[in-house]
């Protein structure tokens, strides 16, 4: 195999012209301030919230993240490179993630995950080319009850058949879970304790 | 055990159990409005008294621990770790997602004993509906005023938040915690000093699992007498149990800590034994971390102690799951060996660079290309790293030594089996294929 040699001259980031965090993703961020300690301790919410706004956490994202913590550039990269959840390249719209862990691989996870592959014709941490999906495995998604477990992104599917994957992956549908949200990470920008603004539509009474 | 009478697990079949009504009509924040009457050290002492052993996998008393914080602390945090990752444990999700009160006045009162203004909940990003299910009885519990200034009118103040992981099983050690809630990398920190006297910015913390919070509004209701009536002693209290695999009926069930293996499996009120055609061969009994039974060895209790009795590492996360006859143990080993070698942090030598070896090694053995001698050496590997040789931070490396160290030794007839096999030309074949 031969060296990959990377090109020096060219800047590492190619700025971009605009700054990519808004101030409304800022002002979700700066909810979190007031909960720990340190500008730091909101490192694992802001990537959050930027991951959610943006689809991924590129070098620009860290950048401005680190200006905005107050902390170097580095300990950004530093702490997303030990997460799996975190994307620092575009992903699909979609991630699927398929459970690896041992229960799911007693029921049959293995053949779920290669009906995923087939299906949407990527391997694990590809991308389709229409950028719907990206595939990938992870630990275990704790519902051994229903194994096999897939996840994609928010909705767990549980009892997976391998035959069911297509239409599983063709349903529009598939991510999203019916309940009452939270203001936290996908609530209007600005508010204070989550408290203050769920307070009105607390039952009557309390 | 038809006569148990379930006590973590009471609600969850209650219709809207997830709300706060439904739970305080059935008794529920009586027990954190009797604990904020008494003082801080009485609630301690009652803990204390029952021995409820932290429910995490390490088994360390909870009201010792809540005494061990320095006497002379300003500010004290109160970590709730719902990073369940441990294959193939499920409980904390089935008691959040069913009965978040219950926790959150689990949380109460612990943090009134250890007089915390401030409690973390740090649940894993997978949990996506127990997060919004607790999240809104966070918010719940906010607007009926049981959760900020002047709880109870006891002047007692707790802001509850729940942050949220980023995938990593290591994050669910105590400090690996701490340090993922600090922003960093979930890098456990060297010990001493303890979490009690420098933790969460280096302040005096306590890190408890969720079960162990949600047994402690119990306690203080019916007392410590009542709970060491449950289960045997040094094992004391109602437990959680996951049953996973091709059982008839897998879940999470509630019983004493007296129940076997076999009665997990089998019992009516567990798991109602096997899928038909399918037979035990192995079981991992307590989460994959402590180690593996043989089916001759069901007889195990599922307590603090026993499981010792069978070279395991202790009862873990009471989770089992349970592999049948069908299964290739080398496959089995193959998988546990990828999720240790993934998942350590990297801090310690021997634990990266161990696992990933023995990784390397089951892979190959589970591709049909493994030599006799790959056993010994991956005994010997699981015996030079963990923190019971002291070579490790934190016990990561325990917990990948030990299943695969136990799966290797008590199924080595079938590892031979297979290797003796493998057409004598197979391990050329594939040394072949890397050049």
């Amino acid at each position: 195999m031969a060296w990959e040699t990377i090109d020096r001259n060219k800047p590492v980031t190619a700025k971009e012209a605009a700054p990519l965090l808004t101030e409304a993703i800022k002002d979700k961020i700066r909810v979190f301030f007031d909960r720990y300690e340190t500008k730091r301790a909101v490192l694992l919410p802001a990537l959050h919230i930027t991951q959610e706004a943006l689809g991924h956490v590129g070098p620009q994202a860290m950048e401005e993240i680190a200006e905005l913590l107050e902390i170097a550039p580095s300990e950004v990269f530093d702490t997303i490179g030990f997460y799996t959840h975190y994307w620092t390249h575009p992903k699909g719209e979609k991630v699927v993630v398929a459970c690896r862990s041992i229960s799911c691989q007693v029921m049959g996870g293995d053949e779920v995950l290669e009906a995923c592959k087939k299906h949407l014709g990527i391997e694990d941490h590809g991308t389709t080319s229409d950028g719907k999906y990206s595939l990938m495995t992870e630990e275990c998604l704790a519902g051994c009850d229903h194994a096999p477990c897939l996840l994609i992104n928010e909705k767990l599917h549980e009892k997976v058949k391998p035959e069911d994957v297509a239409t599983l992956l063709e349903d529009a549908n598939n991510d999203k879970i019916e309940m009452p949200r939270s203001d936290l990470y996908d609530g209007p920008p600005g508010g204070s304790v989550d408290s203050d603004s769920k307070a009105a539509d607390a039952p009557a009474g309390e | 055990m038809a006569d148990y009478e379930p006590v973590l697990l009471k609600n969850i079949s209650l219709e809207g159990s997830t709300d706060l009504k439904v739970y305080e009509s059935a008794g529920g924040y009586a027990a954190a409005r009797k604990a904020l009457k008494m003082t801080p050290d009485e609630v301690t002492e009652i803990v204390k008294e029952a021995n409820l052993r932290g429910r995490g996998g390490a088994g360390f008393p909870a009201g010792v621990k809540w005494g061990f914080l320095p006497k002379d602390r300003e500010v004290t945090y109160l970590c709730v770790n719902a990073d369940e990752s441990e294959p193939p444990t499920f409980s904390n999700r089935v008691l959040m997602e069913k009965d978040p009160h219950q926790l959150i006045e689990g949380t109460i009162i612990a943090a009134f004993a250890t007089q915390a203004q401030k409690a973390f909940i740090y649940m894993r990003v997978e949990f996506h509906e127990p997060f919004h299910v607790m999240q809104n009885a966070i918010d719940q519990a906010y607007a009926a005023g049981y959760l900020g200034k002047n709880i109870f009118g006891s002047g007692f103040e707790l802001d509850v938040f729940i942050h949220r992981g980023a995938g990593a099983y290591v994050c669910g050690e105590e400090t690996g915690l701490i340090e993922s809630l600090e922003g960093k990398r979930g890098c456990p920190r060297i010990k001493p000093p303890f979490p009690a006297v420098e933790g969460l910015f280096h302040k005096p913390t306590v890190v408890n699992n969720v079960e162990t919070l949600c047994n402690v509004p119990h306690i203080i209701e019916r007392g410590a007498a009542w709970f060491k009536s449950i289960g045997a002693e040094g094992s004391e209290g109602p437990k959680l149990f996951c049953a996973s695999g091709p059982v008839n009926r897998p879940g999470c069930f509630e019983g004493p800590m007296t129940i076997t293996c076999r009665e997990l499996i089998e019992g009516d009120g567990y798991g109602r034994g096997m899928r038909s055609g399918k037979e035990v061969k192995a079981v991992l009994p307590g989460g994959i971390s402590m180690g593996v039974l043989t089916a001759d060895e069901l007889n195990m209790v599922m307590d603090f102690d026993d499981p010792r009795n069978f070279g395991l590492l202790g009862l873990g996360t009471a989770a089992a799951v349970i592999i049948d006859q069908q299964q290739d143990i080398r496959k089995v080993l193959a998988n546990i060996t990828r999720f240790y070698s993934h998942e350590s942090c990297g801090q310690c030598t021997q634990c990266r660079e161990g696992t990933s070896w023995m990784d390397k090694i089951a892979t190959r053995i589970a591709d049909g290309v493994g030599r006799t001698e790959d056993l010994d050496l991956i005994v010997d590997v699981t015996k030079n790293m963990g923190m019971m040789p002291g070579l490790s931070i934190c016990g990561l490396s325990d917990g990948a030594a030990f299943p695969i160290r136990t799966i290797v030794q008590k199924f080595r007839g079938e590892f031979e089996a297979y290797i003796a096999e493998q057409p004598p030309t197979s391990t050329l074949r594939v040394l072949s294929t890397f050049n």
